[in-house]
């Protein structure tokens, strides 16, 4: 009895602690719900990009045409010769920006400075709307001036449209999301709705934004660069 | 909440979240100088994809928090995607012997090469001179 006090009182670490927090007649994550859901769905959302990163790799193999060279496809002139990707790298910048402002909007948060959490969560949602704005540019420019479709392209196998369309549109798509979602959080903020609550709603949304720049990563190594 | 002081929140120095930042830079400007500088081959699969799992590391750990979380959640977030490994092996698998089939039994061509945006515009339009190959 003495000993279980214990035990919930101060939580062991490591394996003990996962034999205890699963065997323990109480719930299993020592996290507020809403972070515990928020981490499920981005499990389930793993899986979803994870089978369209496979089932790309699967028609990248079996496509007996040559996969088109997206480094020059993705090529952008600054008035002079083409720099190849450039468009892609100034994107992954910027995600990676977003990134950055919204831990430290979590930080803040968790510090209940309402005002820079704000700034910050403005800031991420800010550099994903040019993300997206970015992407829109992307896609019009493959559209019109490549012919590039999902049925097929000038350059070589057709799948690389199919992949390209559905890939990143399902990405921009949670960027675009996440934008709402996060100005929606901060406006929530500034109504002193957390206030007292709590700002975990921060590091939740945090979580979320984090993941869609996580998915970039693997969609910037294995779409653009591989 | 079981208790309290356990729900917290993960709050931890801001120095931490900008070496991390930085770190992400460097190793995005490494992976576009991979292709910037054309490395090709299996140095090139090498370095992309050990900057990538650097970057999904370093985000999911110390961004989303996962160093920090007890190990029940980091394993209930990690674990199930382990089996999408699986997955990707099988479907490599598959589609080596797919290609291969495609090839030897179909008539497919083997040599084909890819057309670059220069040669489909036309060497010395809007998208500049063609490359050498």
């Amino acid at each position: 009895m003495s000993e279980a006090a214990a035990t919930s009182m101060a939580p062991s670490d490591g394996v003990t602690g996962l034999v205890d927090d699963w065997t323990a007649d109480k719930q299993t994550y020592h996290v507020p719900w809403g972070k515990a859901m928020m981490w499920i769905f981005l499990v389930s959302d793993t899986f979803i990009f994870t089978c369209f990163l496979t089932g790309y790799l699967n028609v990248r193999m079996t496509t007996t045409q040559p996969w088109p060279p997206q480094s020059e496809i993705f090529a952008l002139s600054f008035g002079g010769a083409p720099i190849p990707l450039i468009l892609i790298a100034i994107m992954t910048f910027v995600l990676i920006t977003s990134s950055g402002t919204m831990a430290l909007a979590v930080n803040y948060g968790y510090r209940r400075d309402k005002f820079k959490t704000i700034m910050f969560i403005c800031a991420t949602a800010f550099f994903g709307a040019t993300f997206v704005g970015m992407q829109a540019y992307e896609w019009s420019k493959l559209i019109l001036e490549e012919g590039v479709r999902p049925w097929g392209n000038p350059f070589g196998a057709p799948q690389f449209g199919s992949v390209f369309f559905m890939v990143t549109g399902f990405h921009g798509l949670h960027v675009s999301a996440g934008v709402i979602y996060l100005l929606w959080v901060a406006r929530r903020i500034w109504a002193g709705y957390y206030d007292k609550k709590g700002f975990e709603i921060v590091e939740i949304a945090g979580l979320y934004w984090h993941f869609v720049d996580l998915v970039w990563v693997f969609i910037f190594a294995f779409f653009y660069l591989l | 909440m079981a208790s309290s002081s356990d729900t917290a929140g993960q709050q931890h120095p801001l120095g931490i979240y900008y070496q991390i930042w930085i770190l992400l830079f460097v190793v995005s400007a490494a992976s576009y100088a991979v292709d910037y500088f054309d490395v090709q081959g299996a140095m090139r699969w090498t370095l992309v994809i050990v900057f990538m799992l650097v970057k999904a590391g370093f985000i999911i750990a110390i961004f989303m928090h996962a160093f920090w979380e007890r190990l029940a959640l980091v394993l209930t977030i990690l674990g199930p995607p382990g089996v999408l490994l699986i997955l990707i092996a099988f479907m490599a698998v598959e589609g080596d012997y797919t290609t291969e089939a495609r090839f030897d039994y179909m008539g497919h061509d083997r040599d084909a090469v890819a057309l670059t945006p220069a040669e489909v515009h036309g060497a010395g339009g809007e998208h500049g001179e063609e490359e050498a190959h």
